[in-house]
């Protein structure tokens, strides 16, 4: 680490020993870092120096560190994903905060998504809701000539927009009503908009609307923080599509 | 459609329609106060066409029906989001600046409505509609509504109290209207700004209308 280039930042974490302990924050002062170094690699340093001292590290999700996976988390300074936009935790480097900047990180807070420990929480609540009926049940072959099914450039691409959500949970995170109304509304259009999908479509979103309300998640409030907050920029005009499907199903029972 | 009532979305469509149906009904009662602006004799003529008619009275009952069901559901869904926020609240939390202040807090902008819809009720229906069931006799005749309009918003505290109700009102309004357009499923990238400058011009009209009324009674009782 080149000390021309050294920023020291305080880093007040929430520790919560397990899911029904008690939990509360912590704050570790003059974690060294620099602005190049990205905030889950900050967290490794800080996780370093609690391992040296015996102490134990802090728990957070992780997995690919390129935006693409869904596996971070974290609540940082009153935003999912930090204070950048369309970008997950992974991508967001220290050259947004100040040097002594006080930086508050917390976990995901949702009934849904109960704190396994310290800022992992489970987000199981997806996986199910996914499994109720977020894909094609019959087989649809290999990759089609461009030209054998013609789809629009429009619907090609709002499927393809909505397929970029990479399930992370910030929607839930950020919204007042802990509403998973967008993960599940992007998850239902990626596929009725496509003619593969549109198949199931009636079956697939009352499954997954059902699936998402027994699991305890709110009512969507047409706030918009999901939306605002989302690392891919996922749109509402899924959920009023979604919402559309779904009572054009109901109707047609 | 048996359950379809039970699920989240469900539930938001008969927020959505309870709610169109009091915009609409927002939309009549502003244009029938404007006509007192401009003629007493003939806002009286409509008062006594909604007196203790048949028709005005199960119209009373179906919008009362409207906003009972609005307000229970409201209460309903409210309950289940902040149970579904569960326990722990962020110890710091940042607003986005594209998430607008009513869309947060439309129950509590509900909530002052409710009360203002009470003391609009008690001042008015309860003299008028209420008073020709009951054969309650007042200081001035049940279908006297500009003696009364005039009564009430020549007192300064009572117009005040109405123009804070209205704003309370148009809050509600800017955002609920796209908003129950969005819940039913009427919304796609394209009309998503359109449908909120309708609902911010629409808002913005009925509750000037509304204002103006109770402004014209108050300067002309200065006069």
């Amino acid at each position: 680490m080149a000390t021309d280039n050294i920023m020291k930042v305080n880093l007040k974490v929430w520790r919560q020993a397990g899911p029904k302990e008690k939990g509360g924050f912590v704050t570790y002062e003059n974690v060294e870092t620099t602005p190049d170094t990205s905030f889950l690699e900050t967290l490794d340093i800080l996780n370093e120096s609690l391992i040296e001292k015996g102490e134990e590290p802090i728990v957070f999700d992780h997995d690919c560190r390129e935006g693409i996976c869904g596996m971070c988390s974290l609540y940082i300074n009153g935003h999912p994903h930090g204070p950048a936009t369309g970008a997950t935790t992974c991508q967001l480097y220290m050259r947004r905060f100040k040097n002594g900047e006080t930086i508050t990180v917390e976990p995901w807070r949702s009934a849904a998504f109960p704190v396994l420990k310290d800022l992992m929480v489970n987000r199981n609540a997806f996986d199910q809701i996914q499994q109720a009926g977020g894909y094609v049940s019959f087989n649809c072959g290999g990759a089609q000539d461009a030209n054998a099914i013609p789809i629009s450039k429009v619907d090609a691409d709002e499927a393809m927009d909505s397929a970029t959500c990479i399930g992370c949970g910030a929607c839930v995170a950020a919204c007042k009503n802990g509403s998973a109304m967008l993960f599940v509304s992007a998850k239902v259009s990626q596929f009725v908009l496509l003619p593969q999908g549109r198949v199931e479509a009636a079956k697939r979103v009352k499954a997954m609307v059902a699936k998402m309300d027994e699991l305890g998640f709110g009512n969507c409030t047409n706030t918009r923080a999901c939306e605002a907050e989302c690392p891919k920029r996922i749109s509402i005009s899924n959920i009023a599509r979604m919402n559309r499907e779904f009572l054009c199903a109901k109707l047609k029972d | 459609m048996s359950n379809s009532c039970l699920s989240s979305i469900g539930k938001k469509l008969i927020m959505s329609i309870s709610g169109l149906f009091l915009v609409l009904f927002l939309l009549f009662h502003m244009s029938m106060n404007l006509v007192a602006v401009f003629s007493g004799e003939a806002y009286n003529a409509v008062c006594e066409f909604l007196g203790a008619n048949w028709y005005a009275l199960v119209g009373t009952m179906v919008l009362a029906l409207g906003f009972i069901v609005h307000i229970v559901f409201a209460f309903i869904l409210s309950l289940q989001n902040r149970k579904a926020r569960g326990a722990e609240r962020y110890a710091y939390q940042e607003k986005p600046a594209a998430v607008e202040w009513a869309s947060q807090n439309m129950l509590v902008l509900g909530s002052i409505v409710f009360v203002g819809l009470i003391l609009h009720l008690s001042q008015f229906w309860y003299k008028m509609q209420f008073a020709e069931i009951a054969g309650i006799t007042n200081q001035y005749g049940v279908a006297d509504g500009a003696a009364w309009m005039q009564y009430y918003f020549s007192q300064l505290p009572v117009v005040i109290c109405y123009l804070v109700w209205f704003v309370a009102i148009w809050f509600h309004l800017c955002h609920g209207f796209w908003s129950a357009l969005q819940t039913i499923g009427w919304n796609n990238k394209v009309w998503m700004d359109r449908w909120k400058c309708i609902s911010n011009i629409f808002a913005t009209v009925v509750m000037l209308g509304f204002a103006a009324v109770v402004i014209a009674a108050y300067i002309k009782s200065l006069c």
